[in-house]
């Protein structure tokens, strides 16, 4: 059994873990970098160690380092979060092999995922759709493949995420710069040169389905995320269900998900990503991540599940102990991410010191954040620094919910996007559902 | 040990022509915390967290954010040498063998003075400048965070 956990994170997602540690009775340690002392989950965690310098690669990314300190304080468990080491064969490895225990999927799972050739692948044996394309080996290969699937397409990172890596090409002479320019990206950003080519969708959805596994080969969903409003491939609102599905898609895309992660066997939480093309009524697996979401919120709202609290209970051996069936959702929930970045200053990041910071509360509203009046937002961190979730009998309600929450929101001292996000929320084209990837790049006429 | 008012008043010199804010110091039981401008203490802040960062000020968006050394040597903060990395601190190359360094040893800036382990990978530990050593503040075998003050050094 799992008595203390190791948290290797940072943020609000270290303290989201936390609480749930705490409310289950488990001692929490945090392996904090020396930037992140001062910060709210350093302060409220059992015990925290300073495990390098602020940069991530000699803290967070330091993988002796987290594995000693989690040992050498007694912790028998590793809660990874999400980024940072999270999807890191190399760690789930390590912590198994000092006879901790990894809460997140095996190493091996990891590895079939995070290769996203490998895990195309997969998904094919699984009989789950992949979008049109395929590995490259040369400059040739690259051009007569590129012409099968037709312009436009996708020049994607193996390693890749978040859209680093990725370059889009409209027509096929120009996919030789292209190809040179994504693997040398990829090189630099992932440590991983090889790319492969994908059908470019011109209306595509973002959803992802939510599942559990518990090893053994049970799996379920916890339904979808539609996650199409996004900047530059990073999300910035998540909903769930995804409006306007009709059912026949919701449910194939569901059971495509749970077919996925059956095939793995995979252990604990995941989620199933898929392009949903909205003109054909398709879709397509893009990957899955081995880990907990950011976005995870609005399907902990709409089921009533802590997904932290059954990432624990599976890495104790403890299963599912739900079955699909149990599983009814109630409502829907959208999020906003707040991030420290300057919407007039092309989305720069904006660290700094928080001088006065209001929470929303209220009915249906969770506010997900590690920072009060006076945290400092350090500059060697990703952005986020709340989420603001809202849960409601429907989805007018949700996101009525959401807008005074967004307007009850006060944060100075940094600049972020809050006004931005409410001025998205309050868009005729958001408010009716359904917006594509490309809907929000439209809007900016970027 | 227990700070003099003497030595409050140095710190709080040292704080006032630094570029921080606040420092938090922790010497045994003893804690100290000081903010510029009059700042009260952070409320309930964990004893494990309540100590100096040696984080810099977050640099405006778009300059080049400091640099800190990967591998940087032993660091020195006043008259103290910290811990480069986080692991178990060794006082000696093996067991039973002589310490690198005892209270009293004269060091030069590349004597090692300690060993710190890291997952089995043994990490020496240099004193980074000369001087003698008038109190070694960690126990044989203990785990040691990064940055923690490791030995007090005199002038030599």
């Amino acid at each position: 059994m799992i008595s203390r956990v190791f948290i290797a994170n940072r943020g609000e997602i270290a303290l989201r873990i936390l609480r749930t540690c705490r409310r289950l009775g488990l001692g929490t340690v945090l392996g904090a970098s020396s930037a992140d002392l001062d910060s709210l989950p350093a302060r409220l965690a059992d015990r925290t160690l300073c495990i390098g310098g602020p940069r991530s690669s000699d803290s967070y990314l330091n993988v002796a380092a987290v594995v000693h300190a989690a040992k050498a304080s007694g912790c028998d468990a590793v809660h990874p979060g999400y980024g940072f080491l999270s999807e890191r064969a190399v760690l789930a490895r390590a912590v198994e092999e000092a006879g901790l225990t990894f809460i997140g999927p095996t190493a091996e799972q990891i590895d079939a995922v995070g290769d996203k050739l490998k895990a195309r692948e997969a998904a094919i044996a699984a009989d789950v759709p992949v979008v049109p394309g395929g590995a490259i080996d040369d400059a040739p290969a690259a051009m007569a493949l590129a012409r099968r699937i037709g312009a436009p397409l996708l020049v994607k990172a193996v390693g890749g995420g978040g859209g680093r890596g990725m370059k889009r090409v409209e027509r096929l002479e120009d996919l030789p710069t292209s190809l040179e320019l994504a693997a040398a990206e990829a090189g630099a950003a992932f440590g991983d040169a090889r790319v492969y080519l994908e059908r470019y969708v011109a209306r595509g959805r973002h959803v992802e389905v939510q599942v559990l596994g518990d090893g053994e080969g049970a799996v379920i969903h916890l339904g979808e995320r539609d996650c199409s409003v996004q900047r530059r491939y990073q999300k910035l609102i998540e909903e769930t269900p995804a409006p306007h599905l009709p059912a026949a898609l919701r449910d194939g895309l569901q059971e495509a998900a749970v077919r996925f992660a059956r095939s793995l066997r995979y252990r604990g939480a995941g989620t199933v990503e898929f392009l949903l093309d909205a003109d054909r009524g398709e879709f397509y697996f893009l990957e899955m991540n081995a880990r907990i979401q950011v976005e995870h919120p609005v399907t902990e709202a709409v089921t009533g599940i802590d997904l932290v609290e059954r990432q624990i209970a599976i890495a104790s051996g403890l299963g599912l102990s739900l079955r699909q069936a149990d599983l009814p959702l109630h409502g829907h929930a959208i999020e906003c991410r707040i991030n420290a970045e300057d919407p007039a200053a092309d989305f720069r990041p904006s660290p700094g010191t928080i001088t006065r910071a209001d929470w929303p509360a209220g009915e249906g509203i969770r506010v997900d954040t590690h920072v009060q009046a006076g945290a400092r937002v350090p500059p060697f961190y990703d952005s986020l620094v709340a989420k603001i979730i809202a849960h409601g009998p429907d989805r007018a309600a949700a996101l009525a919910r959401l807008e005074r929450a967004l307007a009850a929101t006060r944060l100075e001292g940094i600049a972020t996007n809050l006004a931005f996000q409410a001025s998205l929320l309050d868009d005729p084209a958001f408010a009716a559902g359904g917006v594509d990837t490309g809907w929000l790049a439209r809007r900016q006429g970027t | 040990m227990s700070l003099t008012a003497a030595d409050v008043a140095e710190i709080l010199k040292l704080l006032e022509s630094s570029s921080f804010d606040t420092l938090d110091l922790e010497i045994g039981a003893t804690k100290l915390s000081l903010r510029r401008g009059g700042a009260g203490p952070v409320p309930g802040a964990a004893p494990a967290a309540s100590r100096t960062t040696g984080a810099a000020p977050a640099p405006r968006a778009g300059a080049a954010a400091p640099a800190p050394p990967t591998s940087p040597p032993a660091a020195l903060r006043g008259d103290e040498v910290t811990a480069p990395l986080l692991g178990t601190f060794y006082r000696a190359p093996k067991p039973g063998a002589p310490p690198f360094v005892e209270v009293g040893s004269r060091v030069e800036p590349d004597t090692v003075i300690a060993i710190i382990e890291v997952m089995k990978l043994m990490n020496t530990v240099r004193a980074g400048r000369a001087g003698r050593v008038t109190e070694i503040l960690v126990d044989d075998g203990a785990l040691v965070e990064y940055g923690q003050p490791l030995l007090r050094l005199a002038a030599p």
